[in-house]
């Protein structure tokens, strides 16, 4: 089913490469200037009427963001992922939110968590989640939480980790035995 | 709230060069000081966080009855415990329990009050984000001496499963004068209602003067504050 | 009527046997509500050690003037309804301060701590204050609709504006009652008296889980325990003019007791059947039900 739909589409908009995960769920490649009329297209004439979820993934080894708009199409129940890639040092990205309201929101989140802009999107530049953030966008892969949590948030002293398979299995057996 | 960020970092060994990439931030616009004209033309300069709240601090509120009455008003206090209903985090789903037929806490004189003007007691129920103990502490505050707070599950106590997030806190007592705490991830209502049971002990023996110990350490409380809260829009004390 | 210094102490009675029986009798109401719920409920003491540690708060914070005065007058409603009623039908120790024309004095005092309540809140310039004052007057206002057209029906009835005369003259048997010779003013007012009684379905000004509790949210410590205080005398003294108009008074304090929980009980036993009306949802029902029965009770007579 999705891959009938890729291969229609695949030379109208010049469609990157073609990932099925199941038969109602595929994920395809595509660039910036087509992103745009794809959607539509998807929109308006494929049934894909309802936005899931719009995130990134931040692929640093490759210097790029991906971009993930997920489409769902309720009345075939099938799913399809637009992904878009993104050069990490040119992070502005072109507004949907007047295809689906709710994409406004999205972006909100993507400014504050990746540091992705969009520009016009409304309300793009409140905080979402975070109040007076001062560092790197925290889901950035280069900001290293650990060490801001350490260096942030004092600590209590004599906080102790234990692996938790052998620590149960000592627990349990404290002779070593386990006779389950 | 920037130079507290500066002196912190002048003492890691890239802290100048990560320094840079810290942005300002900017306050609130309605919080800026402004302009204002009177009805007989003369203009005047209105700034928010001076003139909207008071600037006083918290003093020590001292027992000032004879021993009989304070141990009355102590066991009065116990058992009618309010409860602040502020659930921070995800503990507030263990409170609800409380009420329904099979706990039924109303039974040991605890009641939810929605307001912090008529509460005594705080339950930080469970982790507190950054963004969240904002607004504790300025509920806190407006709560009348003498007050209680109870720490509720790890991520009060020692941070828990979340003791390398970039957004919450890990011990709750650097922030707020905590007189109890309740272990377990959660606890369950019936480790709260013991919890309660060691509160009301704690208040009829006279222990749990948080209230004032906060008046007292007031200077440390609120530096510890500000060191997390980067972003400080409001009064430091909230009336 | 005449006054006598002797009357302080018997009002001062009046009012300790009441603020006392009010006390345990909202518990008992509050317990038996639970119980329905299939909850224990609060001890029955609970409403003592409440004021007791409302009283024993140590600090507290003033908006202004009004807001001192906002529980004065309240408390002031509560009791003045209670000292200018008689409480006990012929009885000179618990009479009070009734003469002639105390029902129309009634009528105004039932109305007047809501709207001392209604400035005091008003000056602690919280929101969910003005909300629930908004809300409060509102509703009151038409739960008192019915009510005043009761009272102007019995009034024509008896051809009198004195509680004491309307009592006396339905003494005898129960059948002289007004609640059988004029059902109609009997089923108005007590249409009107769920919606003053602050419990469910007739309860969102002051319900908890609404927009935070309404006209008190800036309240506490001693402002609140006054407030308490006159939510325990404020229905009793109700109830006694209920009880002093509709239902043969109670010439001794059994008696008060008896009544004065069995009408407290009617308006419980419909607060724990029906679910919460909103604002507009109770004023049309007032509107709708039980101002036309008013109407008809004063056509009738």
């Amino acid at each position: 089913m999705m891959q009938s739909l890729y291969d229609r589409l695949k030379d109208r908009f010049n469609l990157g490469e073609f990932t099925g995960r199941r038969a109602d769920l595929a994920f395809v490649t595509v660039s910036r200037e087509q992103l745009r009329p794809l959607l539509l297209h998807l929109r308006d004439l494929e049934g894909f009427t309802h936005l899931v979820l719009l995130t990134a993934v931040d692929w640093i080894e490759d210097d790029t963001f991906q971009l993930t708009y997920l489409l769902n199409d309720r009345a075939r129940a099938r799913d399809i992922g637009v992904r878009l890639m993104l050069p990490r040092d040119d992070t502005q990205m072109d507004s949907i939110h007047d295809l689906w309201p709710t994409a406004a929101t999205y972006q909100r989140e993507l400014r504050e968590m990746f540091g992705i802009d969009f520009p016009d999107s409304p309300r793009v530049n409140e905080d979402f989640i975070l109040e007076g953030w001062v560092d790197i966008p925290p889901y950035r892969r280069e900001f290293d939480t650990l060490r801001f949590a350490r260096e942030t948030y004092p600590e209590r002293p004599g906080r102790e980790t234990h692996d938790p398979a052998t620590y149960m299995k000592q627990q349990l057996y404290p002779d070593g035995e386990d006779n389950g | 709230m920037k130079d507290e960020l500066d002196k912190r970092l002048d003492n890691q060994p890239d802290g100048p060069e990560r320094r840079g990439s810290l942005k300002d931030i900017p306050v609130r616009e309605e919080l800026l000081p402004r302009w204002v004209k009177g009805p007989e033309g003369q203009e005047y300069v209105v700034e928010p966080l001076q003139d909207y709240f008071c600037q006083a601090g918290p003093t020590v509120q001292t027992p000032a009855y004879t021993r009989i009455i304070e141990d009355l008003f102590n066991w009065a206090r116990a058992e009618s415990l309010w409860i602040l209903g502020f659930g921070t985090g995800c503990g507030a789903i263990e409170m609800r329990p409380l009420m329904t037929p099979r706990f039924d806490a109303y039974r040991y004189g605890i009641q939810w009050r929605p307001t912090p003007r008529q509460a005594n007691l705080f339950v930080i129920s469970g982790y507190l984000s950054v963004k969240t103990l904002k607004r504790a502490i300025r509920s806190y505050e407006q709560m009348q001496n003498p007050k209680y707070v109870v720490g509720l599950g790890s991520c009060t106590i020692n941070g828990g499963m979340y003791w390398d997030s970039y957004n919450t806190i890990k011990r709750l007592d650097d922030y707020l004068p905590v007189d109890l705490y309740i272990t377990g991830c959660m606890p369950r209502p019936e480790a709260l209602l013991q919890g309660f049971d060691d509160l009301k002990k704690l208040i009829r023996a006279g222990k749990a003067e948080g209230a004032n110990h906060y008046a007292e350490h007031f200077d440390w409380y609120k530096a510890n504050q500000k060191r997390v809260i980067k972003d400080w829009d409001m009064p430091d004390y909230s009336w | 009527m005449q006054f006598e210094w002797i009357m302080v102490p018997y009002s001062l009675l009046t009012l300790f046997i009441v603020v006392n029986y009010g006390l345990l009798l909202t518990a008992l109401m509050q317990k038996i509500g639970a119980r329905v719920g299939r909850r224990h409920g609060i001890p029955i003491w609970q409403n003592y050690v409440d004021l007791i540690k409302n009283y024993g708060i140590r600090s507290s914070i003033t908006h202004g003037v009004m807001f001192y005065l906002g529980p004065v007058f309240r408390l002031t409603g509560g009791v003045g309804l209670l000292l200018f009623v008689p409480t006990l039908y012929g009885s000179e120790m618990f009479s009070n301060l009734s003469f002639a024309g105390d029902l129309i004095l009634a009528l105004y005092f039932i109305f007047f701590g809501s709207l001392g309540m209604a400035l005091g809140a008003g000056e602690s310039g919280h929101p969910h204050s003005a909300i629930g004052v908004s809300r409060g007057l509102s509703q009151v206002t038409t739960a008192e609709l019915p009510f005043a057209l009761a009272v102007f029906a019995i009034a024509l009835q008896y051809q009198t504006l004195s509680v004491t005369e309307i009592v006396a003259a339905q003494q005898g048997s129960v059948w002289n009652w007004t609640l059988f010779t004029n059902p109609l003013a009997v089923a108005a007012a007590m249409l009107s008296f769920l919606g003053s009684m602050m419990r469910p379905p007739f309860d969102v000004v002051l319900a908890p889980q609404e927009i935070p509790i309404g006209p008190p949210t800036e309240y506490h410590s001693s402002y609140l325990a006054l407030m308490q205080t006159n939510r325990v005398i404020f229905p009793i003294a109700k109830i006694v003019v209920y009880m002093n108009l509709f239902f043969g008074g109670a010439a001794t304090w059994p008696v008060f007791f008896l009544k004065v929980f069995l009408i407290y009980f009617f308006s419980l036993f419909v607060g724990v059947v029906f679910p919460r009306f909103r604002v507009e949802q109770s004023v049309r029902w007032f509107l709708v039900w039980a101002l036309p029965l008013g109407i008809a009770a004063i056509l009738v007579v």
